[in-house]
């Protein structure tokens, strides 16, 4: 086994050119400007194009149109760029353009701590978006996840014309580890469907049996229409509340019904505990410490580690957590992604640990919340 | 050739707008220029003229306020023979700010039609970045405290190299559009009209007035002479089809065995210019030509070039799970920036702990085993003083041998640094 040395951010960069990426656009911000690097040395050389935008705005502005013309795109910052972004995310949203957009979080809030880690966006990444609607949220836990999960990201976007987020944590990012590239697993590559030929076509309609549009490029020889306006299946705006409605649910749906098929975590159960530890991003790594220290010491726990964290995978949850009495949820904020599972566990103790100090929360801690609540 | 308005969609603005004019100039342009609908995309933002992508059967892109020359970048860097018409109102000039000077400096071959009317028609006639200070508009006083912005002064200065300023109502409206359209290079036309639904209602503003005023005003009518230079697509993929392919990450291949079979974390401590993050990674290459698992965490402050410099380094047979260190095996102190921040660290330290640090170096008290190496004696400087402690740990055969140094070594560096490292490791364990 040959192992490289590299840190997340330059995995995500390698997941990024082998799921066809052909444009990055992005701004310089610790901890995600040596994705910016990686993306500046890997795609111009190979017929891709990669901006440095006058701003975050411009940056993600840039992946739209490039997503719009038929590009596979991304995008990467940090919480502050995330702020800049939001007006844009919500374009991608609700107009379905294709996008991969890396969160590399840290330390808040505002411009916080540049080269401390934290997972403070969990909830801002959901719900950052005016109109509320669905994002996937995809979150690594090392850099074999970091490219992998970006593989998976670039097809879900694909598959369901969306922005998919990658949330990664300074700690995994600028961490350099060793990998063993030839063992990374290949998902595949995903593109968006075109329209059937012979069909007329309009750049919204979701014919019967199909939940998402067919996408053509602008440019392409079909005449394609994008608007952030309230559309119509001819990418027209609309007032009418039938057409408004069954939109924007069709928008939710898409993803909350589909994300069984994108349910991603690792399960490690243990015989004769009532405990279950989840956790998800670095902190997983502290918890299969954890795991192993307090099996050692006679009290087993079971442990789940989540990658996607949006839309919620409350099916997967439920089924796994169905025989616990007892969950202890592990996070680097002061309690966001707990509030999900209290929400979709509400019979179960909950215990929470958190931390926002700049700090990894280290194993000893895992275990002493697990021993003493 | 016909007509690109799509007949289904007229234009729906209010009685006496220029924006009728401008829509109508704009696809006499097309016609003349043979463009087919899929030839060309409208991108439009928010306010009045941002519903001229509705008006035409071309590709079209409807976004947010003053972003539209965000998505005409994307879109012309993907489909270079795209021919990208942007429409923005004064409004969208102002917010769009940034994006407006980036464009002029970079020279995409996009053409910038701004609708200029003097106010946000669209929200009732708030004041914009070119509203005049004695208007009278819905935003009470405030535009009579800022200054109006002259476009063309502005884009030209920023690097626009094509440049026009126009009525609305001139007869050769359509030529100047078409003009701008056929340059190849960022084009920007600054059209001044009438708002008849807001801006007029409360200033008086005919299409006379408006000649006499562009008239009185230095006059723009294309090519910028000194801002004239090769368009950013083109010019971008000439520069990129030249650069090599980069290879892939160095794969590191097992060819030791690791002189200890479990953990190992080592912390360098030292400050800006000692290498500490070089000595750090050639630690975890050396690893590595054990097939040992390895992690390595920087720690610095933004500004480089002074102050501590941390290095975090795990070397593990099996996974590394938590990458944090809490009690290192090995301490190498060299520098007193990196000491200070860690302080707490020292005492700390067991027994079965190791500090490696220059001989003199004052470090806080530990009842670690200590090894201090006389730089002085063996003429190590400071830069390499990390790699000489890298040395007799190797030497010790704590964390990694000399051999995996080594070959550590010679990924990290070739030629003559590659000697000169060597010799330091020679001289080190000579002694």
């Amino acid at each position: 086994m040959n192992l490289s040395f590299i840190e997340g951010n330059e995995a995500i960069a390698l997941g990024a050119m082998a799921s066809g990426c052909r444009f990055f656009a992005g701004y310089p911000i610790t901890p995600a400007t040596t994705i910016l690097n990686n993306m500046l040395k890997y795609l111009p050389p190979a017929d891709g194009v990669c901006l440095q935008g006058e701003d975050e705005i411009a940056s993600i502005g840039y992946c739209l149109g490039a997503s719009m013309a038929g590009m596979k795109v991304m995008t990467a910052t940090s919480g502050p760029g995330i702020s800049l972004y939001s007006e844009q995310i919500s374009f991608a949203i609700g107009s379905e353009i294709p996008l991969v957009i890396v969160n590399i979080q840290r330390l808040g809030p505002s411009t916080g701590s540049a080269t401390l880690g934290a997972d403070g966006d969990v909830q801002f990444m959901r719900w950052g978006n005016s109109g509320g609607l669905p994002v996937i949220v995809l979150a690594p836990s090392d850099p074999r996840e970091c490219y992998e999960l970006t593989r998976h990201a670039f097809n879900l976007a694909e598959t369901y014309r969306c922005p998919v987020f990658i949330a990664s944590n300074k700690e995994i990012a600028m961490t350099k580890e060793s990998v063993d590239l030839d063992a990374l697993s290949d998902p595949g590559i995903v593109d968006r469907q075109p329209s059937p030929a012979g069909t007329d076509y309009l750049p919204f309609a979701t014919p019967d049996g199909i939940q998402i549009p067919y996408f053509e490029p602008i440019g392409g020889d079909i005449l394609s229409r994008q608007t952030s306006s309230t559309h119509g299946p001819n990418g027209y705006i609309t007032v009418d509340p039938g057409q408004i409605e069954a939109n924007v649910e069709r928008l939710r749906d898409k993803l909350s019904r589909a994300v069984n098929g994108f349910s991603y975590y690792e399960y490690d159960p243990v015989a004769d505990t009532d405990t279950l530890l989840i956790t998800y991003g670095v902190t997983t790594r502290a918890a299969m410490t954890a795991v192993r220290n307090l099996e050692a010491s006679g009290k087993p726990v079971s442990h789940l580690s989540l990658k996607t964290l949006w839309p919620v995978p409350e099916e997967k949850i439920n089924e796994i957590a169905e025989k616990y009495d007892r969950i202890v949820m592990v996070e680097m904020n002061l309690g966001q992604y707990v509030r999900e599972i209290e929400r979709i566990l509400p019979e179960k103790r909950v215990s929470f640990l958190g931390q926002m100090n700049g700090k990894l929360i280290t194993p000893a801690q895992i275990e002493r919340t697990v021993n003493y609540g | 050739m016909d007509s690109l308005l799509n007949k289904n969609r007229p234009p729906v603005f209010c009685p006496g707008c220029s924006h009728d004019t401008v829509t109508k100039a704009l696809d006499r342009a097309f016609v003349k220029m043979g463009l087919q609908g899929k030839d060309v995309v409208v991108v439009s933002d928010i306010g009045c003229s941002g519903l001229f992508d509705t008006f035409f059967n071309t590709h079209a892109m409807h976004g947010l306020h003053g972003r539209a020359l965000t998505y005409a970048t994307g879109l012309k860097m993907a489909r270079p023979d795209l021919t990208v018409i942007v429409t923005m109102g004064d409004g969208g000039l102002g917010i769009g700010g940034a994006h407006l000077l980036s464009a002029c400096r970079r020279n995409l071959d996009l053409t910038l039609l701004i609708l200029n009317n003097f106010n946000f028609g669209m929200t009732g006639g708030q004041f914009s970045a070119t509203t005049p200070t004695d208007a009278v508009v819905g935003s009470g006083f405030l535009n009579q405290l800022d200054l109006p912005m002259d476009a063309c002064e502005v884009t030209a200065a920023a690097g626009a190299p094509h440049v026009t300023r126009c009525s609305c109502y001139d007869k050769g409206l359509a030529a100047t559009i078409e003009d701008a359209i056929r340059f190849k290079g960022f084009s920007f036309i600054d059209m001044w009209g009438v708002c008849p639904g807001r801006y007029t209602r409360a200033n008086k503003l005919t299409p006379k007035m408006i000649a006499a005023e562009i008239d009185a005003r230095k006059p723009y009518t294309g090519e910028i002479e000194q801002n004239l230079r090769a368009e950013y697509g083109a010019q971008y993929r000439a520069t990129a089809a030249a650069l090599p392919l980069p290879g892939q990450p160095a794969a590191i291949e097992p060819e030791y065995r690791a002189p200890v079979g479990n953990r190992q974390e080592v912390i360098i401590l030292g400050g800006a210019g000692q290498r500490i993050v070089t000595a750090g990674e050639s630690l975890c290459l050396g690893g590595m030509t054990a097939g040992l698992q390895a992690t390595q965490k920087n720690d610095y402050p933004i500004t480089v070039l002074r102050g501590h410099s941390i290095s975090e380094l795990i070397l593990a047979p099996d996974d590394i799970e938590f990458t944090g260190i809490e009690r290192p095996n090995v301490v190498i102190a060299i520098g007193p920036e990196g000491i200070a921040r860690r302080k707490d660290l020292f005492a700390e330290l067991g027994p079965e702990s190791l500090v490696i640090k220059p001989l003199g170096l004052e470090t806080p008290a530990t009842q670690a085993e200590t090894k201090e190496i006389d730089i002085k004696a063996l003429a190590v400087k400071s830069p390499d003083m990390a790699l000489a402690a890298l040395a007799v740990l190797a030497r010790a055969e704590r964390v990694i041998t000399t051999e995996m140094l080594d070959r550590a070594l010679t990924y990290r560096f070739s030629g003559k640094v590659l000697e000169a490292s060597r010799a330091v490791i020679e001289r080190v364990q000579s002694l």
